[in-house]
């Protein structure tokens, strides 16, 4: 019998198991306060070198302060799941190539680099076609398995993609022969992430999240990470969660910072709350075809302000939400 | 009525869509494709998105796979996981998929172009859920203008699953049986795949295009299925719709 075929591309994270379990033994159970500025939580739980996620999906419900503040603080050599990452990872690539070190040194591609419907991001491909960053191919539903089968403390599961193409032979994937049917499929490894970021609608200060509209592969990644941000539209009391628990979709224990930032997935879409600023991310594409123009805007906004608050003033403050909401809301429609 | 290549192209995609099915789609001609049957011959089509926005009376054209539109008064707003699963259990009918490069057998090419896999000259966004949707879903489609560019004998990488090497390839691979692709509708032809050889033939010719210039802009061999038929333009009433409701700002028919 012939052996079957398993991925060449490298592995960026430690899939097992048990090793998991240790980091999350020494996570603290009982609740406490762990309100902060974005700042103070990239500081304390990013460090160089980590295995990074975001969540949301690119430019919808993105944790865009927390994406700012890691290029602000300078991170270097972070690993990366690109799982439809777009504007997220258009942040994340002007920490490569700026002049200001290397930001990204390790990425599992599933979507990277272009953003949809809007077009590629010259900047993420002058990195990405640099060979600098190393790079290993996989595909949205393999990233969220990998964060599932993390979420669920296994060191892989397996799924019917990917099999037969140039994406399986890039990927660290290994085709398994079922051990009831004999059937063949895709073991995928366990993805924990160090470090992850998600955005919420509202979250109480010991880190209880809601969430309304899709969640992506949001409720995984944040069980899967060994550390978890949380930035939120809306602070809301604890009565408030327990009152109705069933909306709760990430228990406090996951968490280790919560962060309020309203408006925080600007210039992303905010389910119910304000739609994306194509102009803004427009703009965004435009500055990074020359790379001297692009290091101009990151320098006044993103290391020229303070805070996202600052950033927020920088695209039209409160007047360019309000319109934002009423497109989310459709009543630039007439509804 | 007069009409250009992207309203055909999007009217041949919707009439394929038959009622009471499935498909998940993405933004652009394919979205569009799926609201027009919805408002044409297939009211009941279940339209999914893969970021997880399931059955939504979609308001406007989405931006993106994820925004709101995708789950606007929708049945349900779920994961990508349940969605992708959804797929993997065999309840997802048709998809749309696209691509910068297509072979002979409907492989797929949206990784990158040129140099190597580590420096590539052009690094595109790679799979996303092109390849799981391509492994799961019955039937899948591609609409994409068609030149030498597109339509290679080699791909420069193989993204997402077509018939891979040729009848029997997707599963001995491992992938489930009984589905791959189905129909590629470009701005000159409607071509589907051979029932054996699973190679990509010309099922139907735009009206004034020729055979010939079908296969001068295709870089590899292109069968014809007998009897070759001409492909009905889009009807007043389909254009009526597509112009007025589907898509007024002329996003995507406006590509042209």
């Amino acid at each position: 019998m012939t052996p079957l075929p398993q991925g060449a591309g490298p592995l960026f994270s430690d899939p097992s198991a048990n090793h998991a379990r240790e980091a999350f033994a020494k996570k603290p159970r009982a609740p406490f306060d762990k309100l902060m500025t974005v700042a103070e939580a990239v500081s304390r739980f990013v460090q160089d070198g980590d295995y990074l996620a975001i969540g949301g999906f690119g430019g919808d419900r993105l944790p865009t302060a927390v994406c700012h503040e890691i290029l602000r603080q300078g991170k270097q050599n972070l690993r990366f799941a690109g799982h439809t990452a777009t504007h997220d990872f258009q942040i994340l690539c002007a920490g490569n190539q700026t002049g200001r070190g290397k930001l990204l040194a390790r990425v599992d591609n599933a979507y990277v680099v272009g953003l949809e419907a809007r077009g590629l991001s010259p900047h993420a491909r002058r990195v990405m076609e640099s060979d600098e960053v190393e790079f290993c191919e996989w595909t949205n539903y393999a990233l969220a398995v990998r964060f599932k089968a993390a979420a669920m403390g296994l060191p892989f599961l397996p799924s019917r993609s990917m099999l037969g193409t140039d994406t399986f032979r890039h990927s660290a994937g290994k085709a398994m022969a079922c051990p009831f049917t004999g059937e063949i499929l895709n073991a995928l490894p366990a993805l924990y992430p160090d470090v992850a970021a998600i955005h919420v609608h509202e979250a109480d200060r010991f880190g209880n999240c809601r969430i309304q509209g899709t969640s992506v592969a949001d409720l995984d990644v944040a069980r899967a990470a060994k550390k978890l941000i949380i930035t939120c539209e809306r602070l809301i009391p604890t009565e408030e969660i327990r009152q109705d628990p069933t909306r709760t979709v990430i228990p406090f224990f996951c968490v280790d910072a919560v962060c309020e930032v309203p408006y925080g997935s600007y210039p992303g879409n905010m389910a119910y709350e304000y739609f994306s600023d194509e102009e803004h991310i427009r703009k965004w594409l435009e500055v990074e075809r020359d790379l001297e123009e692009f290091k101009g805007f990151l320098d006044r906004h993103i290391f020229g302000v303070k805070d996202f608050t600052e950033y927020l003033q920088l695209c039209g403050g409160l007047a360019r939400m309000q319109e934002l909401r009423r497109q989310e809301l459709l009543l630039h429609l007439g509804r | 009525m007069p009409y250009n290549p992207m309203e055909l192209m999007i009217a041949c995609a919707a009439r394929l869509l038959e009622d009471g099915r499935s498909v998940a789609v993405g933004t652009g001609a394919p979205c569009a494709a799926a609201m027009l049957a919805q408002r044409t011959e297939s009211p009941k089509l279940v339209i999914c998105f893969e970021a997880g926005g399931v059955a939504p009376q979609l308001p406007t054209m989405p931006i993106s796979v994820g925004d709101s539109r995708t789950f606007y008064k929708a049945a349900m707003a779920t994961s990508m996981a349940d969605v992708m699963e959804t797929c993997q259990r065999g309840m997802i009918d048709y998809t749309f998929l696209g691509g910068a490069q297509i072979d002979m057998f409907g492989n797929l090419n949206s990784t990158m172009i040129g140099g190597t896999y580590q420096k590539p000259k052009v690094r595109l966004p790679g799979s996303g859920g092109a390849n799981d949707l391509a492994s799961f879903c019955w039937r899948i489609f591609v609409v994409t203008n068609h030149d030498r560019r597109r339509f290679v004998p080699k791909l420069d990488f193989l993204t997402s699953p077509g018939y891979l090497t040729g009848p029997g390839a997707r599963e001995a691979a491992g992938l489930p049986p009984g589905c791959g692709p189905y129909r590629v509708i470009t701005d000159l032809a409607v071509m589907g795949y051979h029932e054996n050889t699973k190679r990509m033939e010309v099922v139907s010719l735009h009206p004034g295009v020729s055979l010939d210039q079908v296969r001068a802009n295709t870089g590899f061999e292109l069968g014809v299925r007998e009897p070759l038929e001409t492909t009905q333009p889009p009807t007043p009433i389909e254009l009526k719709i597509l112009r007025e409701e589907v898509d007024p700002h002329r996003y995507i028919i406006g590509r042209c």
